[in-house]
């Protein structure tokens, strides 16, 4: 599979903050779809969108969960928006050991935007379907390329747990519950 | 497992400094729902009526309501429940934004407070650890200025924050809390916050919350965004544009304000200027509108975007929403503008923009009739808008006059004497109301004004249309899809009303269909003010996604309660019946169920008579507005006419045959 020319889809979700009302629809109904079983429950800190807002200064800014990365960066960026600075990485998307964003509050498992991905597909993403204001939008775009390994979301999430706590730990509390159940 | 509720309250004393996590009981929610029904509950409980606004006993009550934090989409409502100095009734105001649905993800239904601190402090609810934190360093700083210095000493962006500015730190009988582009204003529950020596509430939360039936209610939370959208397409034809659509009425994205400015009164509610609106004012409006506002925001999961950020260069930027646009503007008989400016510093000090602007105007219509002089008002400016500025600055500080019109128009006038009194001249229950002066008597409008415990209009109007359309046709077409009344009389009522002739105010509608309108409207209410859905997209305007069909299905799917119709009506009308109780027991009684005397200029002393007499018959009160031990018995209130045979409220000679209840006691 690896290295053959495919086509494949390229599902953009185009984000115009002009028309954002930081009404954080979009988180509440992220965390909702990703629920198990879906909507059964729903709590916007496990959203794969946050609105960064800070109304006084009239940013909203809608950012979607990125890939996960282990460790720091040591190159970092720092926006100024109209003579306004903001933090270090305000914008970033990844999930990373810096800061508390796009993890899980309970197991701080890494959180990543996965397009809705469901079978049947969507029509939209929820997040997209859930913006009235069209500050959200979907487009999908097919172009050629190569398909890369799918790395399995329970990958990412072990890969995390590994990089704070150890793999000796890890596997020691793997064999211990193993002979529990 | 709890749904859609957390099953706990944070119960915080003040006094001691003490913080508990209690379990709420389940069979409350089954008989109040949540919001302002237990509220309710709690203050009939815990509070009795000998109890000043002002004293440690009295309770502050932070409500989320019932579906509060789901995906129910508008449904947002931060309900504050406490006594009010002003009223000295009950007051229930209620903010939109984000507050609340934090304190349910933080893991709480509701924070209830008691006592009194004696340093000013703050409280930080984040999850399950909460702090009282000192706030001295706070003291006399803006609410939003306090929100924000509040949010960086915690590192924490994300709290949400309710805090109160320098008029309710100095208990003004006005003062709101508020809470970044909303508030809770009515009724001056700031003054009990800052009696208590609490600044703001910081809420941070990262729990989940639960749905009981998930596929059912996502499907009815995506059929209201369906029907947002249609109603966005199709505003209703034939009312002014603040009424055409959903949502608050749109103040911060329509311009034309003909109609608020031509109907509604001037000053000290005193003047109407016909031909005011004419195309330079629109212009000058408009351009001071575009220049200032930088963006229309939303509540919590809302996309109606009723509020809008304000940034007036020089001045601090702040939020706003609804008709505080104009009400400075219109108490000062000036403009935009300054209705704009003056409002930042009001938000900052935190007070009720319907209240502030008419006490101002007030005071300013005693000094022209030579009531208070110029030794009441040492250094006044001689412009309108300067004196503005500085009766709010001697009212929030409490400074000579100032002190006495903290007060609110009503006790001041009291305390001033001399023929004031005839000077507070639009107050409900000793309550400013909408600045709103009109002809002909409406008996819908009576009843909602003389009976409606908030005590405030423009929160109690409803899903009937406010007045009749000129032709059959256009009625015909209204009814069409007119898919909200509960039962298919209201349409013939609507269909029957003329403008003028025997089916017009005050005459029509009936005195029967009158009870019934008001009833109608008054429940959807009660109902929202209990699951904390927004008023505006439900229980305000004409045409609103929720309603009395499917509403239980939406409470029942989210919290797995077996609710129907009338299950549904059966709650709304216990709620509404302990909220009066509670009144009642506090002194309220017929006599203080009356509109403004000059409200409307043509007035009809008999009908009105049967109206109320008719319509308290109709909700099972008593000739004095007390619901009957009938009635109470039949919503299992019998708690409560015991309590009020015991006060001698009711005697057993009104009630039916005492026998049960005494056996009972
Ligand atoms: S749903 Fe749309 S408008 Fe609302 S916060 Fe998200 S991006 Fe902004
Ligand atoms: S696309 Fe789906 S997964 Fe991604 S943020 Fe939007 S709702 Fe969440
Ligand atoms: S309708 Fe307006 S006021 Fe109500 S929740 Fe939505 S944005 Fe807020």
């Amino acid at each position: 599979m690896k290295g053959e020319k495919k086509k494949r889809i390229i599902k953009i979700i185009k984000i115009d903050v002009d028309k954002c009302t930081g009404c954080r629809a979009c988180e509440l109904i992220c965390s909702a779809f990703h629920a198990a079983p879906r909507y059964s429950s729903n709590n916007p800190a496990r959203s794969r969108i946050r609105v960064i807002h800070e109304p006084l200064r009239d940013i909203y800014i809608p950012v979607y969960a990125g890939d996960y990365a282990a460790a720091e960066c040591t190159a970092r960026d720092k926006y100024t928006i109209d003579g306004k600075e903001y933090e270090e990485c305000a914008f970033c998307r990844a999930s990373c050991p810096s800061r508390e964003i796009f993890k899980e509050p309970d197991s701080g498992l890494p959180l990543k935007c996965d397009m809705c991905e469901s079978d049947p597909p969507l029509i939209e993403p929820m997040c997209v379907q859930w913006c009235l204001d069209d500050a959200l939008t979907y487009e999908e775009r097919e172009e050629e390329g190569e398909e890369e390994e799918k790395i399995e979301e329970i990958e990412i999430g072990l890969e995390s747990l590994a990089n704070k706590h150890g793999w000796q730990k890890i596997m020691d509390i793997v064999a211990r519950m193993s002979k529990k159940g | 497992m709890r749904f859609a509720e957390t099953g706990f309250n944070l119960e915080v004393d003040l006094t001691r400094g003490n913080i508990e996590r209690e379990a709420t009981d389940p069979k409350l929610t089954a008989l109040y729902l949540g919001g302002l029904g237990t509220n309710a509950k709690i203050l009939w409980d815990r509070v009795p009526p000998e109890v000043e606004p002002f004293s440690p006993d009295n309770l502050l009550i932070f409500s989320t309501g019932l579906l509060v934090g789901t995906p129910a989409v508008g449904c947002n409502r931060t309900i504050v429940s406490t006594f009010s100095p002003q009223t000295l009734l009950m007051a229930y105001s209620m903010m939109g934004g984000f507050w609340a649905p934090e304190l349910k993800y933080a893991g709480y239904d509701k924070l209830i407070i008691h006592g009194k601190s004696p340093d000013l402090v703050y409280l930080w609810i984040n999850n399950d650890k909460v702090e009282i934190r000192d706030a001295s360093h706070l003291q006399g700083k803006g609410a939003t200025e306090t929100a924000e210095l509040i949010r960086q000493e915690l590192k924490e962006p994300k709290a949400q924050v309710a805090s109160i500015g320098l008029a309710g730190e100095n208990r003004v009988y006005f003062a709101s809390i508020e809470q970044g582009r909303s508030s809770a204003s009515r009724g001056g529950i700031g003054a009990v916050m800052g009696d208590k020596g609490l600044k703001a509430i910081a809420v941070r939360g990262t729990n989940d919350v639960n749905i009981a039936r998930p596929d059912e209610f996502i499907e009815l939370c995506n059929e209201a965004l369906e029907y947002i959208k249609v109603r966005r397409e199709n505003p209703i034809p034939g009312v002014m544009p603040i009424l055409a659509g959903l949502g608050s009425p749109q103040e911060m994205a329509i311009h034309d304000e003909k109609w608020h400015t031509e109907n509604f009164a001037w000053g000290n509610s005193r003047h109407r200027r016909k031909g005011f609106w004419n195309e330079e004012i629109e212009k000058q409006w408009t351009d001071t509108m575009e220049n200032y506002r930088t963006r229309l925001i939303s509540c919590h999961n809302c996309p109606m975007k009723c509020g809008a950020t304000i940034s007036i260069p020089g001045f601090p930027t702040y939020m706003m929403k609804c008709f505080s646009k104009l009400t400075y503007a219109m108490a000062a008989m000036s403009d935009l503008e300054f209705g704009l400016r003056i409002a930042q510093s009001a938000t900052e000090y935190g007070m009720d923009g319907f209240t502030a602007p008419q006490v101002m105007a007030f005071a300013l219509e005693l000094y022209e009739a030579g009531i208070l002089t110029d030794k009441d008002m040492p250094g006044m400016p001689s412009d309108n808008e300067g004196r503005f500025y500085w009766l709010l600055d001697k009212i929030v500080r409490r400074e000579g006059i100032g002190d006495v019109l903290a007060n609110g128009t009503y006790w001041a006038a009291k305390e001033i004497g001399n023929g004031a009194e005839e000077y507070a001249h639009n107050n409900i229950k000793k309550h400013e109301q909408l600045p709103l002066k009109l002809g002909m008597l409406n008996p819908i409008y009576f009843l909602m004004y003389s009976t409606g415990e908030k005590i405030n209009i423009t929160q109690i109007e409803g899903n009937f249309p406010q007045a009749p359309f000129a032709t059959r046709e256009e009625r015909e077409e209204f009814v069409k899809d007119w898919i909200q009344v509960p039962d298919e009389k209201f349409k013939k009522w609507f269909l029957d009303w003329e403008l003028r002739g025997e089916n017009s105010i005050p005459y029509y509608p009936t005195v029967e269909a009158t009870c019934e309108i008001v009833d109608w409207q008054e429940k959807m209410h009660y109902i929202d003010d209990a699951t904390g859905m927004c008023a505006g997209l439900s229980s305000f305007p004409l045409k609103p996604p929720y309603h009395i069909h499917n509403l239980p299905t939406l409470i029942s799917a989210a919290t797995g309660m077996d609710l129907d119709e009338s299950g549904l009506t059966q709650i709304a009308k216990r709620i509404r019946n302990l909220v009066r109780a509670v009144n009642i027991r506090r002194g309220m009684r017929r006599k203080d169920e009356k509109p403004p005397e000059d409200h409307w200029k043509k007035r009809f002393p008999e009908l009105e008579t049967k109206l109320l007499d008719e319509y308290y018959k109709f909700k099972g009160w008593n000739e004095q507005g007390i619901p009957t031990r009938e009635s109470l018995h039949e919503l299992g209130l019998d708690y409560v006419s015991e309590d009020f045979l015991q006060r001698g409220i009711l005697t057993d000679v009104e009630g039916s045959p005492s026998e049960k209840a005494s056996t009972e006691k």
